[in-house]
């Protein structure tokens, strides 16, 4: 009888090990920091990240007869449901489904932004934009230039679902954003939760530039926030100091902003050091000013993102404060940063730049 | 009974299976059919026979034409109705496009100007089709359809300043040559990467048919090479399924640069791929002018009732590629000859204005002098023009300029103001 219950014991912590694990394997890399500061007074609903954005866009929808939304799936709601019942309430003709082809969906929503239409086009994964990567580099961010001001496709957005998200492997995870940053003319812009996604989305659908607003995708549902109801927009090119500190400046965007803000804490925690943490959120262009004047401060800073490390948009940041805070560096600037191999399915957890890693190498920076 | 009946069910099916065998037939016969199917993916009746179709399972798509060559109107009934004044003005156009494609290709040789592109044998496909649009109709265009431009009111000067690059460009001397746009005409501003302007035409064809009470639609101009391009794909399957006010008209004019329009595709033409993806479609002889405009015109009705066509108009591409391209290393002279001569556009809209007695050798004369003062005249100016101030570089690239790029500008400044003798600085505006 006792072997018996012990045996069943060991089966149970078996299975509640394996249970654990699966958890583990599957779970996120990171806690989620919700926005505290309002942008606008007034009421609030709880929403979270996917619900901010089908907000943003419903009134975007609502108070410009022109704006128009489409991509694949999009009639029913989208795969990430961002979409959710727009085509009812607008109808067909303004939330709409396309053929499979991302060039064709770039293409058209340059057209439309030509035309004078306020075009919001959806790329299902980031990992799929590439095939549109010559609709958007070569004339969504160049027709205003080569045209001399007489034609622009300003009203043009392109969403779609960016980063890790915990098993997506090499097509369902890339962070693409370096990519785009390395073309004038386009604006690059990543959310950390609902509020910012909101107000940043509206920016962009308003912005007179074609932005490209990756949205991290792991935050969709995981994030909520009480998000204010009304119309509102966050600037683009605008950097958020997001915790003040004076040991070291931490700067990250999209998911890693929040490894970044929990490395913040384990810093405080474990080193006695309280450092600064920078959602950059508009990548190109990006706020200079903001970030450099915090490594001025500090005179150490540390950059990370899930996007590979070399010619990662780190790399930019890097060689910016390097040059305009080099009296005032105390440590070789540190990029924490995805490996440069294509993104992995079941070493994920290895491959991201998780709070371990941050703070291994915030730990190197501090003590340099 | 029963076995007669058997035997003669054997009789007619080897009868059957014989036809089969000796039938140039190559599309399945529908007959014994179990009705048509259910699948979503296509209303199609089922067969029982295998058989592959390819290029030649249906017939080649015939070419329409309303003149001969020697420019007499075949069948009276589709002699399309323009006006004199229209005709005279179509070939004024064309002839002025002769004469500025002459001598800015010979400036190119000259080293006047960096790059040029001719028109040379598809000037029938750029008048008869422009003169068929309202001037409200957008108009993307690919390189070679300058005649276009001149046909909806583009001046030659504006066309020269663009050549030239220079102050009174409205491009503002940011892309080379030939990349002409007017937003006052409609014309949306070329780009050099193929076929990106297809699936953009079909996006502003669907902003036009949102608008209220439309009565525009829009125009995409490519080459039968471009067609190649997935872009192209994407446009007409685009176009088709969120029906949009779009008239897609192919130039097809036999090469793509050295290609030959047998090595850019196996079917027949682009028009044939018109069907496959629901458009519209006709193939017209780009030759005859009064078959482009009585084709774009029944297009455009077509068209603004949001039912999109593709045209495929027939040509051959009389001059060079551009001027970096000397197409006699890939085809015969002969060849160009015969398209040159005998099967002119220009030559079989004379000959009919001839005919109506609209024209004579006299205009002729006239008409080719002018047409060539008035480019000699605007290329003088031309040149005299100062260059745009360099700060024009760093302008426009954003709505309003961000904080990195006036910086880079002041860097610039900086530089100039210590370094200035080893740029050419004179030649530009200042200030």
């Amino acid at each position: 009888m006792a072997s018996l219950l012990t045996q069943k014991s060991l089966v149970v912590g078996k299975l509640t090990k394996y249970v654990n694990d699966c958890a583990k394997r599957l779970s996120s890399h990171f806690i989620y920091y919700p926005d505290n500061e309002k942008p606008v007074s007034g009421e609030t609903t709880k929403m979270n990240m996917m619900q901010a954005i089908n907000n943003a866009m419903d009134i975007t929808l609502r108070d410009d007869p022109t704006a128009v939304l489409f991509g694949e799936d999009v009639g029913f709601g989208g795969v990430f449901r961002c979409a959710l019942g727009l085509q009812d309430k607008y109808g067909k003709d303004r939330v709409f489904n396309t053929p499979l082809c991302e060039q064709g969906i770039a293409g058209f929503g340059i057209g439309l932004a030509t035309a004078g239409a306020t075009a919001i086009a959806e790329i299902q994964f980031a990992d799929y934009i590439f095939p549109a990567f010559d609709q958007l580099v070569s004339e969504a961010g160049k027709a205003r230039y080569r045209s001399g001001a007489q034609w622009a496709c300003g009203a043009l957005t392109v969403r779609a679902p960016s980063g890790a998200v915990g098993h997506g492997g090499l097509y369902h995870s890339q962070s693409p954003e370096a990519y785009f940053a390395h073309t004038p003319g386009l604006r690059v812009v990543m959310p950390r939760g609902p509020i910012a996604a909101k107000g940043l989305l509206l920016a962009c659908i308003r912005e007179q530039d074609p932005c490209i607003f990756l949205e991290p995708k792991i935050l969709y549902r995981s994030a909520a926030e009480e998000v204010p109801v009304e119309d509102y927009t966050l600037p683009l090119g605008k950097a958020q100091i997001l915790r003040e500190g004076s040991a070291a400046t931490l700067v990250g965007w999209g998911t890693q902003v929040h490894v970044l803000l929990q490395t913040a804490q384990l810093a405080r925690e474990r080193l006695g050091a309280d450092v600064e943490v920078i959602d950059l959120q508009s990548l190109l262009p990006w706020d200079e000013d903001t970030v450099c004047n915090s490594v001025k401060k500090t005179g150490r800073c540390l950059i990370a993102h899930e996007a590979p490390l070399t010619c990662g948009f780190g790399a930019e940041v890097a060689a910016t404060v390097q040059e305009e805070c080099f009296l005032h560096l105390e440590a070789p600037v540190q990029r924490a940063a995805g490996w440069d191999a294509p993104f992995p399915h079941v070493y994920e957890p290895f491959y991201l730049p998780g709070v371990w890693r941050c703070l291994h190498h915030l730990t190197r920076l501090l003590r340099y | 009974m029963a076995l007669r009946v058997g035997f003669t069910f054997v009789k007619l099916n080897s009868l059957r299976q014989a036809t089969r065998l000796l039938s140039t037939h190559t599309r399945p016969d529908v007959c014994q059919n179990g009705g048509t199917s259910d699948f979503p993916g296509a209303k199609a009746p089922y067969v029982n026979e295998i058989k592959f179709l390819n290029e030649n399972s249906y017939d080649p798509i015939p070419i329409y034409r309303v003149m001969d060559s020697n420019g007499r109107v075949i069948d009276s009934r589709e002699e399309p109705n323009i006006d004199k004044e229209t005709l005279i003005n179509m070939y004024r156009n064309m002839i002025q496009l002769n004469q500025m494609d002459k001598i800015l290709y010979e400036s190119q040789r000259q080293g006047r100007i960096s790059f040029y592109m001719t028109n040379y044998g598809e000037e029938g496909i750029h008048m008869g089709s422009a003169a068929a649009l309202s001037p409200r109709d957008m108009v993307f265009a690919q390189y070679r359809e300058v005649g276009v431009l001149l046909q909806r009111g583009m001046t030659v000067t504006e066309l020269v300043n663009q050549c030239y690059g220079n102050c009174e460009d409205l491009g503002k001397g940011r892309q080379m040559p030939v990349h002409y746009g007017s937003k006052q005409h409609n014309i949306v501003t070329l780009s050099s990467p193929l076929a990106t302007q297809m699936p953009q035409a079909v996006g502003a064809a669907y902003a036009l048919k949102r608008t209220p009470n439309n009565d525009r639609c829009v125009i995409c101009y490519f080459g039968e090479g471009a067609a190649s391009e997935g872009d192209a794909h994407a446009a007409f399957n685009f176009a088709a399924t969120l029906d949009c006010p779009i008239i897609l008209l192919c130039r097809n004019n036999g090469y793509a640069i050295s290609t030959p329009s047998s090595e850019q595709y196996k079917g027949d033409g682009i028009a044939a791929r018109g069907p496959a993806f629901g458009l519209h479609t006709i193939r017209v002889d780009g030759t005859d002018t009064l078959a482009v405009y009585r084709a774009v015109a029944s297009a455009r009705e077509l068209a603004v009732s949001n039912k999109p066509v593709l045209v495929e108009a027939m040509s051959y591409r009389v001059g060079h590629h551009s001027t970096s391209d000397d197409s006699s290393a890939y085809r015969p002279v002969e060849e160009i000859q015969k398209w040159a001569k005998d099967e002119s556009p220009v030559q079989k809209l004379r000959l009919y204005l001839e005919g109506k007695g609209y024209w004579d050798a006299e205009a002729e004369t006239q008409c080719v002098k002018e047409a060539r003062e008035t480019v000699v005249r605007a290329m003088q100016h031309a040149e005299k023009k100062k260059l745009p101030h360099w700060k024009e570089m760093l302008e426009d690239v954003y709505y309003d300029m961000p904080p990195r790029l006036q910086k880079q500008m002041k860097e610039m400044e900086e530089h100039l103001e210590k370094y200035q003798e080893h740029y050419p600085l004179n030649k530009y505006l200042n200030e």
